[in-house]
């Protein structure tokens, strides 16, 4: 067995002799022939929406570009990055995009019916402070 | 910019045919498709343009005061705003319709239809049914499987009594 290092994934391989067999064969377990990029962590990926949506002069344009681009990922977004979408409908004056990020995150969340609830406990200083009212608040839930 | 100028003057949706000049080549008709659309999707919950494009004076003015404090604003003027920018809410995109009742009545009406088929070829197409199915010939084949003893192990004559001449309880 070879020495290497216990974490698998991107990591490089931490001996020389696994680094020179080519991909096509069997490797050992500790090395395998996976990609050099740098994988995002959740916390760069959140930082990241957060800065987009906290620009100052956000357009209208980027806030659906955004939110589309956002509910288009296989996650539903974390509270910080809600509130500053949210706090970009308010320099944008759009109260509307703000109910319809509501709507699409819970339409987002799917079976999980305990993340929506979260997000409004989360949210919920946000909501006081802007004014927004959720869709249950305006009945927009029902049919 | 000489068109989007043209289309705002306008008014956004309510072309069907403007002219838009292209480079002082000639004039384009824009048509409506290639303008920006209105869609209720799920996965696409901001749509390019808002839902109503003219506004009435009402709307204008509720428009003015969302620039305002939103908690100044009613429940019934929140939920104008929202329809203002959208057609139709996520539950109501989301409704199901009520068409797999029509799905099932279509299966059973075919199934029905073709079930009329049949029984009309029955009677009017299908010739008669061989001899070899008259309850007479049965019995006489069934005599002459016994006496040939078919299955006399587990099958058809281990189900018979020969002492009694009956079959087996």
């Amino acid at each position: 067995m070879t020495h290497a290092s216990v974490f698998r994934g991107s990591h490089k391989c931490t001996t020389m002799r696994s680094n020179s067999r080519p991909c096509g064969q069997t490797t050992p377990l500790a090395s395998r022939c996976y990609s050099h990029a740098k994988v995002e962590t959740d916390e760069e990926f959140d930082a990241r929406w957060v800065t987009y949506f906290s620009k100052p002069d956000i357009d209208a344009w980027e806030l659906k570009k955004g939110m589309n681009t956002l509910i288009g990922y296989d996650l539903v977004p974390e509270p910080k990055i809600l509130d500053s979408a949210l706090r970009a409908c308010r320099r944008l004056n759009d109260l509307a995009s703000a109910i319809r990020i509501l709507e699409a995150v819970k339409d987002k969340s799917g079976p999980h019916k305990d993340i929506y609830p979260y997000l409004i406990q989360e949210l919920q200083p946000t909501l006081i402070e802007l004014g927004i009212s959720t869709p249950e608040d305006l009945g927009m839930d029902k049919l | 910019m000489l068109a989007t100028r043209a289309i705002s003057l306008v008014g956004k949706r309510a072309i069907s045919t403007s002219i838009c000049v292209r480079g002082g080549h000639g004039v384009a008709k824009v048509d409506d498709y290639a303008l920006p659309a209105y869609f209720d999707r799920r996965e696409n919950p901001l749509p390019d343009v808002q839902f109503v494009t003219e506004l009435s004076a009402e709307q204008k003015s509720l428009k003015e005061k969302e620039k305002g404090s939103w908690a100044t604003l009613s429940n019934e003027e929140k939920i104008a705003l929202y329809r203002i920018s959208f057609k139709q809410s996520f539950a109501e995109m989301n409704e199901g319709t009520k068409e797999w009742k029509s799905v099932i009545a279509g299966m059973f009406f075919f199934i029905g239809m073709t079930g009329l088929v049949v029984l009309w070829q029955r009677k009017f197409v299908y010739g008669p049914v061989p001899p070899t199915f008259e309850s007479e010939w049965k019995e006489k084949e069934v005599q002459r499987m016994l006496d040939m003893r078919i299955n006399p192990v587990e099958g058809f004559s281990a189900k018979w009594d020969y002492e009694n001449k009956e079959w087996k309880k």
